[in-house]
């Protein structure tokens, strides 16, 4: 039998379904008597909402409602939606209403919503509702909103911050007052979105008789749905299950609560019929949350010996409308900026800022890449101030593997003091320039531009916090067919969870992935959970099936020594049995002891045992775990037209234990992909009015097969001491250094013309600009 | 994103087709789709009548003439790439379909669907703009030929009268050993070009350029063929000398911005795929005179 | 229903008559009309390719055609591929490359790539990458993809020699 346990590269027990077109996404969810809704959107970035007139479009044959804010029950009304991480700093949240009350602040915010027979009906009648506008002011740039005189994204507002916090080690100032050698960096980082293939979606259905809620929402956390939808809707917890079916990628944004599930939950109970709604691509451009943009003017100050001294600076961050996760997107950027370096003083002081404008919230990466941007244009500006390699800068500032564990001296979003676990990035980065040829580099860049060809390379150093706590949930159970099912709140949109959790657990009983089977996202199945996030299910739900099926391992064979009348220590579980070491032929199948487990009427539990052969374990780890990793990326830049072509990629990763390296390699080619797009093309344009002008896949571009390069990997294991299996996470690892590496090396192939890059993507028009009278090539 | 309501219609002849035009209000014509469907699903054109030419045989031949390419107005994009005619006598039109979209795109999307939506980027429409192509329109009130240049009457607009149905094209093929070349700089594979240079070199006797056509889309609403700096090529020796001094007089070409791609870039690009497409006709034009 | 045609469209190899609006999308009436599930929609305006499928033989985006467009043609769906449940070798080669993540570009590379391969059954890297380029992975990067149509074209053409 092939070994599909800890460490193998099991084949996945997804794909089959996947590839025959068998994939269940909310979309394919068809329940009798099913509706349909759409949404009326605002088409002002910011106005006051006055009066609407919904008549022609109720008179649209097929059309059974017509909700507005007016419309909506009593606890919906009241409230607006949960604000998921509240945080002291947060001066003045602002969360919408689950249709606008009066007064919408950006171009998409929901005003109504049409239930009708079809999709097709439901956008006919929204067409004909008629909405009165004033249009007000709106505010497009968070730079500009901090601006005294500045419009207001919310009418009455205070102003447009949303929150101020300082991240500080140290004492910067004075630091900084003695430092002989001080650089100053100014990086704008554009806007842009998760654009995973599904676009949103939910299926609501209201059981009237036992007054509950079923929800299919394509998500990636059926227990923060849940949640929402309690309070929100001011519901027990038996009224509302969410399910999870298969997700299309999500990124981030598939994890927060949206308007648009409150509403259709509402429709099916007023109409007593199921309603579905998905999102169209232009909506996702409107109303799913986005990242970024981020201003940030950032000091560095190192000695002679290029030792960082200090870093400080000021990060404006744009939270766009509301505040659905606090302040927890710019904290997780600012406490990433130290990365692997030693920075004995450190000072960030983080606005968060209102605008008209889709909310942002974590997307891949989670503002670590705009940090790790950040830090590493710092590093190649001192190479470069200094005349030493960028890679022996970097090298002189590494925390050494011998101070593991490092505590960095600032406060991370899990209230715990950044503490690095464990990692050895002297050993990354010499890993990943030993990959990348390196030190052939020189000789390849002199040989091309004696051919009028612009090579450049670039290096970036990331260390990120993953398994993020405070748990997740794994009931593991052997029921009476013998078959072994995992239940977890973990909700997987493409991660291979389904293999990966099935992998450990198979692997304590002795069985074949084919006999285990990994549930995920139903709030039924398994009561707590947090969700697929933040490069957190190999700690979190790994550890948890860890613990729960060691547990029932040990369970079945006290169980088996008892029927068996022998000790545990002479049982082995193999091949879905507990036998005799000695006598492998002497044995009692996981079935046997399941129903001898679930006991018989009228009979005691044998050996006072707790019945079932089942456990549930909610790993809570005491911290994050830090992943790391050097990103070298080798590009070839045209300076007649700005285009860059990747030439050669390289990573080396480290994310300790690893369940599944295929599955890991994958996610960090993935990732990799994000960081391609996020360097080189994605942007999200606005006109002055903070209407979005890109607003379709031909003016967002997403990278092609012939964008993303192939990604030459070296694996680094340094165990983490904080869960049982010395996991940490991969989910955004091939993401976060990606930017830095790119934007260093296009810098890097335009230092003959003195070319500095601030910004992020940087596009060919750009570097065209940049270049000036150079960009005329062969045409001067 | 769904279309709105329509009246669906799928004649089998071009004269049926002409007759719906006359009659119904509200009316535009389907072709490959891939450029009206997404603005119907868009809901930025709602048309009451959609005019299905999918059926109808006889638009879609594709043969040599009189030194000149026939080709009805449905003929496949994916027929022209694959047609050896085209490779023989036009292989610049290869090297443009290239560049257009993708195969599933090439596979329904054709040649009068691209002329009539007249994308200011459009390579098919740039070539048709380079070879001097004539358009056959008809109606039910007759036929007439259009010249290319009075075809492209503003953004997105032909000269077509709203009754008005493309039949065919006829698309004059370069003379054998001009040679020619088609670039483009676009951000993506199969993206629509953000500027576009095709080029025609005729060489004479003692190699010097005896014409020279060139066409530059991307920078006004229909592709633009510089007169003064064709004329200015005659007589020139095909080197980068006379390179840069088209490409100079290419950047000084009119060019419209947008929040996405500033005109400044436009102009940049345009003198570099102009010197680029002169100095690869001349190449093959060279080529085609030692072979 | 509005205007409204009866249609006969054959989809992997059964006919199927409906009675279907006129402005019902092929993506619409496959996924809905006859519950054929895997063909997935992403953009609804040509770019991202999940909705690709196969008319008369040939790639084409569901999402840009009417259903009543296919009245007398022939349409194949990812749900031709596996006969009988078993995955085809250009599937089997996608579960053993690590092909997908969370499957939703999925069939749509897989049709594009059925029609490539047919036409081209020795391609390089460089000539499946391009013609990818009208499917867009938000997932995988790519290689995982690429590695799987090299693979798959590999095999066949040993099965075939």
């Amino acid at each position: 039998m092939t070994f599909t346990g800890f460490g193998a590269s099991a084949k996945r027990k997804e794909d089959p379904a996947l590839l025959r077109g068998e994939g269940q996404f909310v979309d394919d969810i068809h329940l009798p008597g099913m509706l349909h809704a759409a949404f009326v959107r605002s088409p002002h970035a910011h106005a006051k909402l006055g009066r609407i007139d919904k008549s022609a479009a109720l008179a649209v044959p097929g059309v059974h409602a017509v909700l507005t804010y007016a419309d909506l029950p009593e606890p919906v009304r009241r409230q607006t939606l949960p604000l998921l991480v509240p945080h002291p700093a947060l001066r003045q949240p602002r969360m919408p209403y689950a249709l606008a009350k009066d007064e919408v602040c950006y171009a998409g915010e929901p005003v109504a919503c049409v239930i009708a027979d079809s999709r097709y009906v439901a956008e006919d009648s929204a067409d004909r509702v008629e909405v009165e506008y004033e249009p007000l002011p709106a505010v497009n740039d968070c730079r500009a909103a901090l601006e005294p005189g500045a419009p207001l994204a919310h009418a009455g507002a205070e102003s447009n911050a949303a929150a101020r916090f300082p991240i500080k080690v140290g004492d910067a100032d004075r630091a900084f007052a003695g430092a002989a050698r001080v650089y100053r960096e100014r990086i704008y980082q554009h806007r842009g979105g998760p654009f995973f293939m599904e676009c949103r979606g939910a299926v609501a259905q209201y059981e009237a008789p036992t007054q509950s809620y079923l929800l299919y929402v394509s998500s990636q956390g059926s227990h923060r749905q849940k949640r929402c939808m309690l309070d929100l809707f001011d519901l027990g917890d038996h009224q509302v299950r969410v399910v999870t079916p298969d997700v299309g990628g999500g990124f981030g944004p598939k994890g927060s609560y949206y308007p648009e599930y409150a509403n259709i939950a509402v429709a099916a109970r007023l109409l007593d019929r199921p309603v579905k709604w998905i999102e169209d691509r232009r909506e996702n451009f409107l109303a799913t949350h986005q990242e970024r943009d981020q201003y940030w003017d950032m000091e560095i100050a190192v000695d002679a010996d290029a030792r960082i001294i200090g870093v400080r600076g000021q990060l404006i961050h744009e939270t766009g409308a509301y505040v659905p996760w606090g302040i927890v997107l710019p904290w997780i950027t600012a406490t990433t900026v130290p990365g692997p370096y030693v920075i004995p003083h450190f000072k960030l002081d983080v606005v968060s800022v209102y605008t008209n404008k889709i909310q942002t919230t974590p997307v891949r990466g989670a503002g670590r890449p705009e940090a790790v941007t950040t830090m590493e244009r710092l590093m190649d500006r001192v190479a470069r101030e200094l005349k030493l390699d960028p890679a022996e800068v970097r090298r002189r500032n590494f925390i050494r593997p011998e101070q593991m564990p490092y505590n960095v001296g600032i406060i991370f979003r899990d209230g715990r003091p950044v503490t690095y676990d464990s990692g050895d990035y002297p050993a990354c980065q010499a890993a990943a320039l030993r990959a990348a040829d390196y030190e052939g580099f020189l000789g390849r860049q002199t040989k091309a531009r004696r051919a009028g060809r612009y090579l450049g390379i670039g290096i970036s150093n990331a260390v990120e916090a993953t398994g993020l706590g405070p748990y997740e949930s794994a009931t593991v159970r052997v029921s009476t067919s013998g078959k072994i099912v995992v239940y977890t709140g973990a909700t997987p949109q493409g991660q291979s969870h389904k293999t990966t959790l099935a992998q450990i657990a198979a692997e304590k009983f002795g069985v074949g992935l084919e006999d285990v089977t990994v549930v995920t996202g139903d709030t039924a199945a398994v009561s707590l959970g947090i969700g697929t996030f933040a490069a957190r299910t190999a700690v979190n739900a790994g550890s948890s099936v860890h613990l729960a099926a060691m547990e029932v391992a040990g369970k079945a064979k006290k169980i088996a020594a008892g029927m068996m009348e022998c000790v545990e220590s002479d049982l082995e579980l193999a091949d879905g049995n507990v036998r005799l070491k000695s006598a492998p032929d002497v044995k009692k199948s996981l079935r046997e002891i399941a129903v001898k487990a679930v006991g018989t009427p009228g009979f005691s539990m044998a050996g006072g045992l707790p019945p079932g052969l089942e456990h549930t374990a909610h790993f809570t780890p005491e911290q994050s775990v830090y992943s790391n990793g050097t990103h070298v990326a080798e590009v070839e830049v045209d300076i007649e037209t700005g285009a860059v072509t990747i030439r050669r990629y390289t990573v080396a990763h480290d994310c300790g234990r690893v369940i599944n390296p295929m599955v890991v390699d994958g996610q960090v080619v993935g990732g990799v992909a994000h960081g391609v797009g996020n360097a080189l093309f994605e942007r999200m344009v606005y006109d002055e009015n903070a209407q979005p002008l890109s607003a379709t896949f031909a003016d967002y571009l997403l990278p092609l097969a012939t964008d993303v390069p192939r990604v030459d990997m070296v694996h680094l294991e340094t165990p983490s001491p904080l869960n049982p299996l010395g996991v940490k996470g991969a989910g955004e690892g091939g993401t976060i250094p990606a930017i830095a590496a790119i934007i260093s090396a296009v810098e890097n192939a335009l230092a003959p013309f003195g070319v500095t890059i601030a910004e992020a993507p940087i596009t060919p028009q750009r570097i065209v600009e940049l270049l000036g009278e150079h960009a005329l090539g062969r045409t001067r | 994103m769904k279309p709105a309501p329509f009246v669906y219609h799928d004649p089998r002849t071009i004269a049926e087709a002409c007759d719906l035009l006359a009659t119904r209000e509200n009316a535009r014509v389907l072709a490959g789709g891939q450029s009206l469907m997404p603005m119907m699903n868009f809901r930025a054109v709602t048309p009451g009548h959609l005019i299905d030419l999918n059926r109808i045989g006889e638009l879609s031949y594709l043969r040599v003439a009189n030194g000149a390419l026939e080709v009805g107005a449905m003929t496949r994009q994916r027929e022209l790439e694959f047609s050896t005619d085209v490779g023989g006598r036009c292989p610049l039109l290869h090297e443009a379909l290239a560049h257009v979209g993708h195969r599933q795109t090439r596979n329904r999307g054709t040649l009068g669907g691209s002329l009539c939506h007249l994308d200011p980027s459009a390579e098919l429409v740039n070539v048709t703009a380079l070879l001097g192509g004539t358009l056959h329109a008809v109606s039910t009130r007759g036929g007439r030929n259009i010249p290319f240049p009075e075809f492209a009457v503003g953004y997105l607009t032909t000269s077509l009268a709203p009754d008005e149905l493309l039949a065919g094209v006829t698309l004059p093929l370069p003379r054998s050993g001009h040679g020619q070349a088609f670039v483009e700089f676009a951000r993506r594979r199969g993206d629509f070009s953000i500027v576009a240079c095709s080029a025609l070199l005729g060489l004479d006797a003692r190699g010097n350029i005896a014409g020279a056509a060139i066409a530059l889309s991307g920078m006004s609403h229909a592709p633009v063929r510089p007169a003064a700096i064709e004329r200015a090529l005659r007589g020139q020796k095909p080197d980068a000398a006379a390179f840069k001094a088209a490409a100079a007089e290419a950047a000084k070409l009119d060019a419209a911005g947008d929040p996405f791609v500033s005109a400044g870039y436009r102009r940049h690009l345009a003198r570099v795929l102009t010197y680029r497409a002169l100095e690869q006709a001349a190449a093959r034009a060279r080529e085609t005179a030692h072979g | 229903m509005g205007d409204a045609r009866t249609i006969a469209v054959t989809v992997n190899g059964r006919v199927h008559e409906r009675t279907v609006e006129t402005r019902l999308t092929l993506s619409d009436f496959l996924r809905h009309d006859l519950n054929l599930t895997g063909t997935h929609v992403g953009c609804e305006h040509g770019v991202c390719g999940a909705c690709t499928v196969l008319v008369n033989g040939r790639s084409a985006r569901s999402c840009l055609m009417l259903a009543v467009q296919c009245d007398g043609q022939e349409v194949a769906t990812v749900e031709s591929l596996a006969k009988g449940g078993k995955l085809n070798p250009l599937q089997q080669a996608f579960q053993d490359c690590h092909g997908l993540q969370c499957g939703f570009c999925t069939p749509g590379i897989l049709m594009t790539l059925t029609e490539f391969l047919r036409d081209h059954p020795a391609p390089d890297e460089a000539a499946v990458r391009d013609a990818m380029t009208g499917n867009i992975c938000r997932c995988t990067g790519y290689q995982g993809i690429v590695d799987a149509a090299l693979a798959a074209a590999k095999r066949m053409r040993e099965t075939r020699s």
